[in-house]
């Protein structure tokens, strides 16, 4: 299954739109969208405007795939599990966001090889045809998780 | 034996509280009391948990109340410890927390890449230490890195 959500915040009609596209032509695959309010309302994928935490996460386990903005909460969900993730980043330019933060976050992530960042439309589809499939473990990112927690605990502790 | 650390951890709804779950350990042997804005949030037993109300800077009402919330929230705890990875909530609770003499540390969420966030920036006079969590945007002056999440 292939879950997308645009976060809580913003519609994404462009990512949203993209997908129905592809839908339409995959008519086999099982495609669930979280659009946001006043979002574009797909076509041939069912959809919800939100979700509320618990349908989040039971959508979220569901899916094999998990299209998304490039949004942090996302992402970091991802890379708890590894999960293949493909995020199209919001432009402010075509009034998806104040502003562009989202092309940097997507650029710090893309290393990562569960995350495909695509930027239009055919980039989109071809990620659908063939999805991100990590082969490696995150023992490489986990360094700078422990050297955070020890640095941030050794303050508390002292003095 | 003493008492265990007061410690209180702020983390908006979505990316920040994700962020914080993944720093628990560095907060294990403490007494936690747990500030977000999301209502369907639980925590562990034993923990402390307050829902406060979520606002942006363009919100001045919002934002008053929440500073009005955090500051009931810090003087009823007194904590030893403030620590938050942001957003508004965690700039009041830094703010207040200072005021009561806790020891305060902020980590800028993951998400700002490209500089740190509002209230990350005005929240550095509060802050004992002052985190990002992009090597380039460390500096001299601070924030310092001292790691990241991923």
């Amino acid at each position: 299954m292939i879950f997308a959500t645009v976060g809580t915040q913003l519609p994404f009609e462009r990512l949203i739109r993209g997908l129905d596209s592809w839908a339409e032509q995959n008519p086999g695959v099982s495609i669930f969208a979280q659009t946001g309010e006043a979002g574009y309302q797909p076509s041939n994928i069912d959809f919800s405007v939100s979700l509320s935490p618990v349908e989040f996460e039971s959508r979220f386990e569901e899916a094999d795939v998990v299209v998304a903005h490039a949004g942090m909460g996302t992402i970091l969900q991802c890379l708890d599990i590894y999960k293949p993730l493909i995020i199209m980043p919001r432009i402010a330019s075509q009034g998806e966001h104040r502003n562009d933060h989202q092309l940097a976050t997507a650029e710090k992530f893309k290393r990562f090889d569960n995350i495909q960042v695509v930027e239009n439309d055919e980039e989109l589809w071809k990620a659908l045809d063939n999805p991100p499939s990590p082969d490696s473990d995150l023992s490489s990112n986990s360094d700078n998780l422990e050297q955070l927690i020890n640095e941030i605990r050794t303050f508390v502790q002292q003095g | 034996m003493a008492d265990k650390v007061k410690i209180i951890l702020v983390a908006s709804h979505g990316g920040h509280w994700i962020q914080l779950q993944r720093l628990l350990p560095a907060f294990e042997n403490a007494s936690l009391h747990f500030v977000t804005t999301n209502p369907e949030i639980t925590v562990d037993a034993g923990a402390r948990l307050s829902i406060v109300q979520d606002a942006n800077l363009n919100e001045k009402l919002a934002l008053l109340k929440l500073a009005f919330q955090v500051f009931r929230v810090v003087l009823k705890s007194r904590p030893d410890v403030v620590f938050s990875t942001g957003a508004a909530p965690g700039f009041f609770a830094l703010m207040f927390g200072k005021l009561f003499g806790a020891k305060t540390i902020w980590l800028d969420s993951i998400a700002n890449a490209q500089q740190l966030s509002v209230s990350g920036q005005k929240v550095k006079p509060f802050a004992d230490l002052w985190l990002t969590q992009w090597e380039e945007l460390s500096g001299p002056e601070g924030p310092e890195y001292k790691g990241a999440v991923v």
